[in-house]
């Protein structure tokens, strides 16, 4: 039974064990509620962390590996397999530490059924964790599916005005794309005979073209819906606006993150020829993705769904790294989607904060607030200059290293033969520059317009503790990322062989 | 039959015999029990059903490795039969525990009711042994008078009368055009049991077009039993006139009954016709899951919206027959549906039991709109309910999903990739109306009537509890599932 207290599976369940003390909870223990929540979140970080101690950055391979047989029926060979390597190390990270952030968020936010969201959200922590360890595909399924259900009661409970319309485009939506991925799981499941991804990284590659490029459609459009890329992401925004600052923090800090990451492990790996062919037609969809984004972001007066729009836009720099399919462009884009994760979800809490002072997140009822809550401007700066990718803050490496892969996308091995495509998603970052500094502007610059808030208080000491550990790394990865990069190179080095190598044999 | 083969025969199928004998003693017995505790009907009924289970349970091994066969050939009982045994008395042990409440609170309560309710187990008991189409017709009519006049057992009130009437006339009409393709069967290969069908086809004496239009019908004949489109007509109005706790058993009994007469005819006396029945099948099928979810997202009645959805599961469970001619996964397809006929038993009896706690006097707590705060007012149904939703639906971690992935891999196996993606887009839509009876418990606020009594709410949360643990540890019912049609064929 040794595997109940391997470490990756501790990292995933153990928020269930917050979940139990919760349940016994009345629910007027509104604090009690917070802080086992807290607690239990804290620890499933250190776990993580302890994790990362054991990690051998070395090696490409998975590691720490649980593989044990679960359903073995019907010819099926499903295992309770879980690893964790250069793909998703950094992932489990971000997740582990956006959960304990957001759920100081919630702190004053959250006042109604406080113990039920507290249980929804360490449920939703298992199903994150669960799709980055999880390395058998009916594994990853259930934890892709699951995380669901959390999200859909914490945006349909929580949530803003039309919160219930927008909880039930958000599982459909997103279910629509899951059901193609399962037919694809199944057909690889029957197939292969086998769910486990070791082995299928070693087996489906060799699938014959057309069905290889109908798998790989099949995959994409769950992961694409999810990313989201144009034109899929019309759920985003509604979820977005309608979800409770902790639930748009992790929505697009991590939630988004599961869709780069299916492409990445499943796309990449299991059909590097269909990824060679289609990946110019990705790019485009990526690129599209980037400039639109980056335009509808501006002319939103919502604050918050100026941010969300402003996650369409770098999400596709995320997918457009991915798909030049060589080592910068796949190391920069992993490393992009840690950094979204941390300046957007910063945003996110940033524009949680105003929102739960004011009650209103129009631009127009916003100016001169840096005045009025000096610490808050510093801190939104900051924030906004690493999400424009300033040189220094870590948003600048992550674009620059996606941007260089673009660039050598041409280059054998690479796919997509024309640096325009580079050249078209460089607009999208002077684009993001425009957009986020007419925000700051608009918010923070300029004469107190609204009587109102002359009397806005600025950052109390629980909100300094939840941004500040978002705004070491900002400045870490801007100055210093080859850590990262050192957690990642050899598995993406290993990832982009194994795409050569398809490239070199040809479409099966 | 010399009385030492009748001793013998009854021994094989003596969980039948138990429980249609308690049944009868039970008649006379209720006599004898005053009017107001009747609640000590219920219970012998219910310790009889035990009892047969407890018999079953014990020669569980015995059936799957030694089927026995009784009465000259006529019912088999192997591990599929014993695999279905279980469940239907575990179903009748549910709606027992369902509907002792219920009927108290309806002023519905009579002794019959229980006995009744026995009958028609025997009789779905006897379908999953039938190894002769004369069997099944039996079986078929055990199972469905009893339902007939339980439909109607809300005798004053019109809907309940029009569902017994109703379901009655189009039950018979059904039973007829069984029988006839029995017939023709007959006139066919020149016998009724299942082994001789097979043996006339294989020596080539069979009239193949005969066969072909009997076994037409006699799929059509169980297709109205299973309530599959076009034979579905019947189902919303039965199943809202009906008193709840009888719909809640004829959503899971009768509908499992008539798939395993399906499933055994089918597999083994029709795999000859399956190059002209596959296409009907993977027709009835897709139109079956289409029409039942499209028309489900109308509904505002909640008993018409789990009738819908029934026929919707229906739909599904029938797809796991489309590749039943292909002998390398005709196994598969009866395994398969066997295990998603257990993730359907729980799952809709997890709905009903909530449906029946929420209904009041004259059908009033029916609407949607009455289950508005349920989930913040009762924690536990509300999370019952939404287990339940999310079960049919087919998210993990439910027993639907782990159900659907077995029937939809069946399907895939079969080569049907086509009928395989019209389940899942249309398992899609479903998950619209489904959510909406979430949103409606979660998401507005107020004041749901539930009566909560102690029996029906412990069912109620043990079989959702059950739904999300066994989809879990699901290898044990898997295996179950696997071994139980080894010696089928």
């Amino acid at each position: 039974m040794n595997y109940l207290l391997h470490p990756l599976t501790l990292v995933t369940f153990f928020p269930l064990v917050g979940v139990l003390i919760l349940l016994f909870l009345k629910e007027e223990q509104r604090t009690a509620a917070r802080w086992v929540a807290l607690v239990t979140s804290l620890i499933t970080f250190g776990i993580a962390l302890a994790v990362l101690v054991q990690f051998d950055p070395q090696n490409p391979d998975l590691q720490m590996l649980i593989n044990i047989p679960w359903i073995q029926v019907a010819g099926w060979n499903i295992t309770y397999a879980m690893g964790v390597d250069g793909l998703s190390i950094l992932l489990l990270l971000l997740t582990a530490l956006l959960t304990p952030i957001s759920i100081l968020s919630t702190w004053t936010a959250v006042q109604d059924r406080v113990k039920d969201f507290m249980i929804f959200f360490l449920l939703l922590e298992v199903g994150m964790v669960g799709v980055f360890l999880a390395q058998d595909l009916f594994l990853f399924y259930i934890f892709w599916e699951f995380t669901l259900v959390p999200m859909y009661f914490l945006i349909g409970i929580w949530g803003g005005g039309r919160r219930m319309y927008a909880a039930v485009k958000f599982f459909l939506y997103t279910m629509a794309g899951s059901v193609l991925m399962l037919l694809a799981i199944l057909w690889l499941g029957i197939n292969q005979g086998t769910f486990y991804v070791p082995d299928l990284m070693v087996t489906a590659p060799n699938i014959v073209a057309n069905i290889q490029i109908w798998l790989f459609i099949a995959f994409a459009a769950a992961f694409a819906i999810k990313v989201p890329m144009w034109p899929l992401h019309s759920w985003l925004p509604d979820a977005h606006v309608e979800a409770p600052t902790a639930g748009s923090v992790i929505l697009a800090g991590v939630l988004l993150k599961m869709g780069s990451y299916g492409f990445l492990r499943f796309n990449l790996g299991f059909f590097p020829a269909a990824s060679l062919k289609l990946a110019p037609w990705l790019a485009i969809l990526a690129v599209i993705g980037i400039i639109y984004g980056a335009m509808v972001s501006y002319a939103q007066k919502d604050l918050k769904k100026l941010v969300a729009f402003s996650s369409v836009s770098h999400m596709g720099f995320v997918i457009f790294g991915l798909f030049a399919l060589n080592l910068q462009g796949i190391q920069g884009s992993i490393l992009q989607m840690v950094n979204h994760g941390i300046s957007t979800g910063a945003l996110f809490l940033i524009v949680g904060i105003i929102y739960e002072r004011r009650h209103t997140r129009e631009l127009d009822q916003f100016g001169g607030l840096w005045k009025i809550m000096p610490i808050y401007g510093v801190l939104t700066l900051i924030v906004t200059l690493s999400s424009m990718g300033l040189p220094g803050l870590n948003g600048f490496v992550g674009e620059f290293t996606i941007l260089l892969g673009g660039w050598g996308a041409g280059q054998p091995g690479g796919s997509y033969g024309s640096v325009w495509y580079t050249a078209i998603a460089a607009i999208g970052v002077i684009l993001a520059a425009v957009y986020l500094l007419y925000m700051f502007q608009k918010v923070f610059l300029g004469p107190v317009t609204h009587e109102e808030n002359k009397s806005l208080k600025d950052l109390n000491w629980r909100e300094i503790v939840m941004l500040v550990p978002l705004l070491i790394l900002i400045f870490w990865i801007g100055l210093y990322p080859q850590p990262f990069f050192n957690l990642m190179g050899p598995t993406v080095e290993k990832l982009v062989a194994h795409l050569q190598a398809a490239a070199v044999a040809g479409l099966p | 039959m010399s009385l030492n083969i009748l001793f013998t025969s009854a021994n094989a199928i003596l969980p039948i015999v138990i429980v249609i004998t308690w049944a009868t003693v039970l008649l006379v017995v209720d006599v004898f029990i005053p009017k107001d505790r009747k609640g000590l009907t219920a219970l012998l009924a219910g310790l009889g059903l035990l009892f047969a289970m407890v018999v079953t349970i014990l020669r569980l091994n015995a059936s799957v490795t030694q089927p026995a066969s009784a009465f000259n050939g006529m019912v088999v009982v192997d591990g599929f039969a014993s695999f279905l045994f279980v469940l239907f008395l575990l179903s009748g042990l549910l709606a027992i525990i369902l509907s002792f409440d219920y009927l108290k609170r309806t002023g519905l309560e009579h002794g019959e009711y229980y006995v009744l309710l026995m009958f028609s187990i025997s009789g779905m008991m006897l379908m999953a042994t039938a190894a002769d189409l004369i069997v099944v017709f039996l079986a078929l009519e055990l199972l469905s008078i009893p339902l007939y006049v339980l439909a109607g057992f809300a005798v004053p009130r019109p809907e309940s009368e029009e569902a017994s009437l109703k379901y009655f006339l189009l039950g018979s009409f059904s039973t007829g055009i069984f029988v006839y393709g029995i017939a023709l069967v007959y006139g066919a290969t020149g016998t009724t049991s299942i082994s001789g069908i097979v043996a006339a086809v294989n020596s080539g004496s069979a009239q193949q077009v005969l066969l072909l239009i009997g076994a037409a019908m006699t799929m059509i004949g169980l297709g109205f039993k299973v309530a599959i489109v076009p034979f579905h007509m019947w189902t919303p109005d039965v199943y809202q006139g009906a008193p709840s706790s009888v719909t809640a058993f004829m959503a899971v009994g009768a509908k499992a009954a008539g798939f395993a007469a399906l499933l055994r005819i089918f597999i083994l006396a029709y795999p000859s016709l399956s190059v002209n029945l596959t296409p009907v099948l993977w027709a009835l099928s897709a139109i079956t899951m289409i029409l039942g979810n499209f028309v489900a997202i109308a509904q505002t009645n909640i008993k018409r919206l789990l009738a819908y959805s029934s026929i919707a599961q229906a739909g599904y469970i029938f797809m796991a027959m489309v590749p039943y001619g292909d002998p390398q996964v005709s196994a598969q397809c009866v395994s398969s549906a066997l295990f998603y006929l257990v993730a359907y038993t729980f799952t809709s009896y997890t709905a009903w039991a909530v449906v029946i706690m929420l209904e009041q006097a004259e059908g009033r707590g029916l609407n949607l709109d009455d289950y508005a705060g349920l989930g913040r007012k009762y924690p536990l149904l509300g999370f019952a309910m939404t287990v339940a939703m999310l079960s049919f639906i087919g998210v993990p971690p439910t027993l639907g999903f782990v159900g659907k992935f077995y029937l939809f891999s069946t399907v895939l196996e079969g080569g049907f990739n086509g009928l395989a993606l019209i389940g899942l887009l249309t398992s899609l839509v479903s998950a619209y109306y489904y959510l909406r009876v979430v949103v409606i418990m979660y998401m507005r606020t107020g004041e749901p009537v539930v009566s909560r009594e102690r029996w029906v709410y412990y069912a109620t949360v043990v079989t959702a509890v059950a739904t999300v643990v066994l989809s879990i540890f699901s290898s044990p019912l898997f295996n179950w599932a696997e071994q139980a049609v080894l010696k089928m064929f």
